[in-house]
């Protein structure tokens, strides 16, 4: 069955555009979280009507499809779980159409999220979501986890800037939902579609709002010597009614990491910094840099500095940005955890990570959305080691499990996938997660489109109605991620 | 009346008390939709009594409808069967709120009004500026899928609702997204309630994102002698660093009908050089620099697409004028019951097109459509009859603009008209290929197909 769906497809889209060696599948099996699974082979439509006969010929023979940007998705949401074909968009990168006036682009999936930005800079635009992985993720990917950044603290995240797509359906339909213009009369598809984790459509094109670029930046690096102090200051800043661009936050033990590799001026000895922009109108942005300068100060930062510059500013913004990647010379592996809380929680949610981590025996950094209450933990471990790998995703869920007792959420920005499916019965009833699933099967009723994600497994729900098909050229099963079930 | 109503009164009262049912005719009529009257109203007193109504509603097969303040129930067709109201103002408490978090959660059924006076004390609101604002509920804002004029800067109620919880057609009470800024848990079933006008459930509970209010509020306002001078001067403001937090066109027809009486606003009358001019309105917030600065780009703004005279309205006027927009659809109604109001989407860009199409259209039947523009798109379109049987009036929207949308880039609805003109118009105008997909969304809310039945898009 294998070696004929491979033949199907090499002739629907020749040979050069499917994948099947196992040495193929093996860069596909991974992306930026700690899952891992082998899909059966990767293909890459140039079009829509490619992705339809795609969605045919999976019909055909009964496996799996799974759609994937660049891959850099945080919760495994563009890994195979059960094998089948994942659907590359990486030939699917054009922008369509440029409105200026309306502030409107129309996208295929493929299109890398800073690409979109930097072909609209000249007229004063951009497209608002930022993901620290903006220059290498893409649109579709972000519409797929409704992805955040730092300045969806301001701006929104992906969903606010989603207008209009075009989809393919389980069948193998093409429909389009929303459009350029607002408030298509019916149901809010796009709302439901976007965030929906690959699980309801494939994604073709998209239709998304450009936002015009602030007139004045201002972007102010406050550096303390207690955590509790940068916690405070953030606490405050939202309860001053101040709206940041953006309000990001590097504990020391990152921050070391992170100069150590970006040389972007973070000072070495201190406990946390906190990286906050304000932007707009010129006297706007000119007021709100003084009364945070003002908070910061109150709450014991030793020092407040003010970019000078863009090239300032944009080493800072490198520092943040490339993070994860300066932890990555540290250890061979690290799990970078997604959490929200109310911002009022955030100075006992650090110190009780902390001391989860110390209970564990772990050193967790921190960098995260302060401004939103977005956490990410970086919990450093050794993949070879089974047993501390275990322990690293206990600790995680400890997290998780503190942040909802906060009132807060299992992830704000990177997905539930296949990282948190177990841990959504913390947050919502068998009520809630029936109606959901309703909804899933109203669009996807086989388990066509990426199915083992967002929804629990186990308990014989029954979630798993495709079977896997044996894995081309692989001795044995995959190595299998952190899924107890 | 005919139907055996008393069948289910026992039951109802049991689950809300007999003295939270309503049987008897005067009170029944005043929750008539389209004129068509249920059988009992009840007004639950919170989401478990919701929720038991709906599982009996199910059990029974009675078409439900819940409303609250009943400010907005000429949005969509007839019902096609209509057995239940469910009277959601007695679920009118804060059930959360914590104003350093900028996070909110309420019950459906309380008053916009009264809510803003809550976050008022910690210096916070909603960005909810809908019409009948004095009585408006919540719920049945979201409901409707009512914008406003502060739209432009804070987007529409799916940009700050976090979450709800809601009861959908098996009696379940059932949630999705959460009360925390930033959630991507699970699907955003929500968000599919907003604009919903009840077809999916009902819903008992709402989280929202609070704003903090701005500190000091001016209104510009300038004539311009057409609306090509309006729009241009539209383009112009988003094009540049201000960024308003209204942005309105009056045509000269409305700004009369608004605005009638000289010396009420006497700025807003000096804004005006005469009864044929447009008018925009720029809505600007901040400190006193950043007002001054706006102000004074405005004024040039205005200049270079040739406005007549210019005016910046503050205080008590502001409001006073601000208001009045806001209330423009009510205030036109009740000075003109047969009105036909319709919304229409459109890109900026083709705002001009859509006016000229509609003016074209409705001269070749005598009929003189008038508008109010936002300024992201939408455009509100007043058709008033000159006689009560508006045949024209309803020929031009039935005929033209309804369908002509797909040929000229708009997508136009009726949102209130007679009740018996509804029918002939077929107020959500033609259906699009993602109807399919509306369909299946209904059918997992709402197997039984009792929320509602007959008043949404295509029937739903």
């Amino acid at each position: 069955m294998n070696q004929q769906l491979i033949l199907d497809l090499e002739h629907l889209l020749t040979r050069e555009h499917v994948l099947s060696r196992p040495e193929d599948l093996l860069l596909y099996e991974y992306d930026g979280s700690v899952e891992v699974a082998r899909p059966n082979c990767i293909v890459f439509p140039r079009d829509a009507a490619d992705v339809v006969r795609i969605v045919e010929i999976a019909n055909r023979h009964d496996v799996p499809i799974v759609g994937r940007g660049a891959g850099t998705g945080l919760s495994g949401g563009a890994l195979a779980r059960h094998g089948g074909i994942i659907v590359s968009f990486a030939r699917m990168n054009r922008i369509l159409e440029i409105d200026i006036e309306n502030q409107r682009a129309v996208v295929q999936p493929g299109v890398v999220n800073s690409d979109l930005s930097a072909a609209v800079a000249h007229a004063g635009l951009h497209f608002a979501p930022d993901p620290s992985s903006q220059k290498a993720c893409t649109i579709g990917g972000n519409v797929s986890e409704n992805a955040g950044g730092p300045h969806t603290l301001a701006y929104g995240v992906t969903t606010n800037h989603v207008l209009g797509m075009q989809l393919v359906l389980c069948d193998g339909q093409l429909i389009r939902i929303g459009g350029k213009s607002l408030d298509a009369p019916g149901y809010d598809l796009c709302g439901l579609f976007v965030g929906s984790e690959g699980t309801l459509a494939l994604v073709t094109e998209i239709t998304v709002r450009l936002t015009r670029l602030p007139e004045t930046i201002k972007t102010l690096l406050a550096i303390y010597d207690r955590i509790d102090g940068a916690t405070e200051t953030v606490v405050e800043i939202t309860a001053r009614g101040i709206t940041p661009a953006a309000c990001e936050m590097l504990d020391g033990w990152t921050l070391r990491a992170v100069e150590a590799w970006v040389h972007a001026g973070f000072p070495l000895d201190s406990a946390a910094v906190l990286l906050i922009e304000v932007d707009g109108m010129r006297e706007a942005a000119e007021e709100h840099a003084a009364q945070i300068t003002e908070v910061c100060k109150l709450h014991g930062a030793r020092e407040v500095r003010l970019a000078r510059d863009a090239k300032e500013r944009d080493l800072l913004w490198k520092g943040r940005k490339n993070a994860f990647g300066a932890v990555g010379r540290l250890s061979p592996t690290y799990y970078v955890q997604d959490g929200v809380i109310p911002r009022t929680k955030l100075p006992q949610t650090l110190r009780e990570i902390d001391r989860i981590g110390k209970e564990n025996g772990f050193e967790i950094g921190n960098i995260f959305h302060a401004g939103d209450g977005n956490l990410h933990p970086i919990i450093l471990f050794d993949a070879r080691d089974a047993q501390q790998f275990q322990r690293a995703v206990s600790t995680a869920d400890a997290i998780i499990r503190f942040c909802i007792e906060m009132g807060g959420a299992i992830t704000g920005e990177h997905g539930v996938g296949m990282e948190k499916d177990r841990l959504m019965p913390l947050l919502f009833t068998d009520a809630d997660l029936a109606l959901m699933r309703t909804v899933r099967d109203a669009f996807n009723p086989v388990g066509r489109f990426n199915p083992g994600k967002i929804f629990p497994t186990g308990k014989g729900c029954g979630e798993v109605r495709i079977n896997p098909l044996p894995l081309s050229g692989s001795a044995g099963a995959p190595p299998s991620g952190p899924t107890p079930s | 009346m005919s139907a055996p109503a008393t069948v289910h009164h026992p039951r109802i009262a049991d689950i809300v008390g007999a003295r939270n049912i309503i049987t008897d005719p005067q009170g029944l009529a005043a929750y008539a939709v389209d004129a068509i009257e249920p059988q009992v109203a009840a007004r639950p007193a919170n989401a478990q009594e919701v929720a038991q109504l709906v599982a009996f509603a199910a059990s029974e097969n009675l078409a439900v409808i819940p409303t609250a303040a009943r400010t907005q129930l000429s949005i969509g067709m007839p019902p096609a069967r209509y057995d239940l109201a469910i009277d959601m103002t007695r679920l009118d408490r804060v059930i959360s709120y914590d104003p350093g978090d900028l996070t909110l959660s309420v019950e459906p059924g309380i008053r916009l009004a009264r809510l803003a006076e809550t976050l008022a004390k910690h210096n916070q609101f909603l960005p909810l500026s809908v019409p009948f604002y004095e009585r408006a509920t919540v719920g049945g804002t979201l409901a409707s899928g009512l914008d406003s004029p502060l739209r432009q800067a804070y987007g529409t109620a799916r940009d700050f609702v976090l979450g709800m919880e809601f009861v959908s057609g098996d009696g379940a009470l059932t949630k999705s997204g959460g009360r925390v800024v930033k959630n991507v848990s699970g699907y955003d079933l929500h968000k599919l309630f907003i604009g919903s006008i009840g077809s999916l459930g009902v819903i008992t509970r709402i989280n929202f994102k609070t704003f903090p209010l701005p500190s000091s509020e001016r209104l510009f306002v300038a004539s311009l002698p057409s609306s090509d001078g309006a729009l241009a001067l539209r383009q112009r403001i988003a094009a540049s660093p201000i960024s308003p937090s209204t942005l309105e066109i009056l045509s000269p027809e409305i700004a009369s009908l608004l605005f009638p009486s000289k010396a009420k606003f006497p700025s807003l009358d000096a804004a005006r050089s005469s009864p044929s001019d447009w008018l925009l309105l720029a809505g600007i917030s901040g400190s006193s620099a950043v007002l001054d600065h706006c102000s004074s780009d405005l004024s040039q703004l205005a200049d270079q697409c040739d406005a007549k005279r210019s005016e910046m309205l503050s205080g008590s006027e502001r409001e006073g004028v601000s208001s009045v927009v806001r209330e423009a659809v009510p205030l036109i109604i009740q000075s003109s019951p047969s009105a036909i109001v319709l919304k229409i989407t459109a890109l900026p860009s083709d705002v001009h097109d859509v006016l000229q199409f509609v003016a074209s259209e409705s001269e070749r039947y005598d009929v003189r459509p008038s508008a109010l523009i936002r300024g992201v798109g939408v455009l509100y379109l007043f058709v008033l009859p000159d006689s009560p049987e508006a045949q024209k009036e309803r020929a031009v929207v039935r005929q033209d603009i309804l369908q002509a949308g797909e040929r000229h880039n708009f997508r136009a609805t009726v949102i209130t008209c007679p009740s018996e003109w509804k029918r002939e118009l077929g107020v959500w105008g033609p259906l699009h290929d993602d109807f399919l997909l509306m369909q299946r969304v209904k059918r997992a809310f709402d197997p039984r197909n009792i929320f509602a039945p007959g008043r949404f898009v295509g029937g739903l």
